[in-house]
């Protein structure tokens, strides 16, 4: 759905994205992270054919952004940082509109405003005016406006911004609500649960350059720390060290009324393999859980470091 | 075209819904109706055709700055509310956004125009009038409204806000507006050219007058076209940016 290849954009001698590439398929759902000022709002820009790159190529469905910028426009919703909402107008109104304007049939434009007004929850306010609108409502809005013509690719330039917890559910449910449907969506967020629950793969970006993509379970794969294991074992601590030295690198977490707790590092499940050595020992095993590094310290050492991960 | 129209539609129905029209509306109608009394009507006696004449001329002027304040919102608010990305990211072209806008700055203005007619109308009644002198100067009005709202459209296209926007298209109506100034101290065939290009003294004036000639139509009809070719060119170039 996406194709991008070594694309660039300088801001005078400022290089916000520098040799960007990566692949996007139909359907997928992926969420295109990185801190403020890392080039996630320049390479939505580009693919929303709103801003021109340096060098580097990007295909939408088979044409060329610069080349073939209106083939683009016609695949695409574009739901930029702020919403582009015209105060004036009312809900439905303002979403007829948008269809009309990105070629929707004059016949089909009232299902269509129903139908993106359903799955952005905006019913109830079809008749308000878009200046009485909460922040929430707002954001919901733009996200209806994206998708009411039911675009190929779906760009949502962190559609979290400033909404409290409650709606930030809402937007989440929203996001998770296109999977599966016609849109391929890529949504760029700093929210890392916003990311993490509702995208099948991640970009993360770290001064212009991709530092890693993947899925979740994949980053902490290849930064070495895909998983571990949380044991715990009624005993003295030797004991519980010396029969587990042999299962992976083991770091006691804590330790109480002779219960040890204890990290074992694992990229694979070794449940099994520590639950015989634990038992084999002759201690007793009172907890066994798998873990893998959440995303939000995995994008912290992502883009912390210069040389921790490779695209 | 279909595009073009809904554009259009859109900003003249965004134009009907907030004060800033109506407001505009209303001070042109007071400077219109105040110097329809205190200098076309007031004085010494004068026949209908020279007040009508006068009305005409004072009306000019107000269609201009009206104009300028009309216009000055039409690309610079959308950029700076942001709205203009909307557009952008639509597989609109950029000949559709400015011409969109620009017929909907013009139908404002006509609207806008038409309000003032009971003026005329007036002089009709209580004097002998020519309809077809009514029909030239109105005429006048909405094709110098035109060159003036395109030129009004490109400054808008230029600027970053609407402040700027309205101090760009002033500064290029007062160019044109003075080019009979520039005509006077020049030799022939400058001062021709100058003549040519002044944006009322020469091509206004007749159909003030009651007179139409196919020069003035087409001088006022290429100022607006050259103005939105030059808008259309700005917001291709800035469209990328």
């Amino acid at each position: 759905m996406i194709h991008v290849e070594g694309l660039t954009r300088y801001y005078g001698g400022h290089a916000a994205i520098r040799g960007l590439s990566f692949e996007i398929q139909r359907g997928e759902v992926i969420g295109f992270l990185g801190l403020n000022g890392a080039g996630k709002t320049t390479t939505l820009k580009i693919l929303g054919c709103v801003l021109l790159p340096t060098s580097g190529r990007a295909v939408v469905d088979g044409h060329d952004v610069v080349s073939h910028p209106h083939e683009v426009r016609q695949r695409i919703g574009f739901l930029p940082d702020t919403p582009p909402l015209y105060d004036e107008m009312g809900v439905g109104e303002f979403l007829a509109f948008v269809a009309r304007l990105r070629g929707v049939p004059s016949r089909e434009v009232s299902a269509r405003v129903t139908e993106a007004e359903e799955k952005t929850g905006l019913r109830d306010v079809d008749d308000a005016p878009i200046s009485s609108l909460s922040h929430g409502y707002r954001q919901r809005v733009g996200v209806a406006q994206a998708l009411v013509h039911r675009p190929a690719l779906l760009l949502l330039d962190e559609p979290g911004s400033g909404l409290d917890p409650r709606q930030m559910v809402e937007m989440r449910t929203l996001i998770q609500g296109l999977r599966g449907a016609e849109h391929t969506v890529l949504v760029s967020s700093h929210l890392l649960p916003e990311i993490s629950q509702t995208c099948d793969r991640l970009l993360v970006i770290k001064d212009g350059e991709l530092v890693a993509q993947g899925t979740e379970a994949e980053l902490g794969q290849r930064l070495g720390s895909g998983g571990f294991i949380e044991v715990e074992v009624r005993g003295e601590r030797e004991r519980v060290l010396a029969a587990l030295a042999g299962v992976g690198p083991v770091h006691v977490m804590g330790e109480a009324e002779g219960v040890v707790t204890l990290r074992v590092e694992a990229p694979a499940d070794l449940r099994p393999g520590v639950a015989r050595a634990v038992v084999g020992a002759g201690l007793e095993l009172l907890r066994l859980d798998r873990g893998t590094e959440k995303l939000e310290s995995l994008f912290l050492r992502l883009t912390r470091g210069g040389d921790e991960a490779a695209p | 075209m279909m595009r073009t129209m809904l554009i259009a539609r859109r900003e003249l129905a965004a134009w009907l819904r907030t004060f800033q029209g109506y407001i505009i509306i209303a001070m042109v109608l007071a400077v219109d109706g105040l110097l329809f009394n205190a200098f076309a009507l007031g004085g010494v006696s004068k026949r209908s055709s020279e007040v009508l004449s006068l009305f005409f001329q004072f009306s000019s002027g107000t269609t201009m700055v009206a104009s300028v304040f009309i216009s000055m919102r039409l690309l610079a608010e959308e950029r700076q509310a942001g709205t203009l990305l909307l557009l952008y990211s639509s597989p609109v072209k950029d000949h559709e956004i400015v011409l969109g806008k620009f017929l909907s700055a013009l139908a404002f203005l006509a609207l806008m125009t038409l309000a003032t007619v009971f003026m005329p109308l007036l002089v009709m009644v209580h004097g002998k009038l020519s309809l077809g002198h009514i029909a030239a100067g109105y005429l006048g009005l909405l094709l110098l409204g035109s060159a003036s709202l395109a030129i009004g459209t490109f400054g808008s296209a230029l600027a970053r806000n609407q402040v700027l926007a309205a101090v760009l298209s002033g500064c290029m109506l007062v160019a044109l507006l003075t080019c009979w100034l520039l005509a006077r101290i020049t030799e022939q065939p400058l001062s021709d050219v100058f003549s040519a290009l002044a944006l009322w003294n020469q091509h206004f004036q007749p159909f003030q007058a009651g007179v139409v000639h196919v020069r003035d139509i087409v001088y006022y009809l290429s100022v607006t076209y050259v103005a939105l070719f030059a808008a259309t060119r700005v917001l291709e170039a800035r469209r990328w940016r």
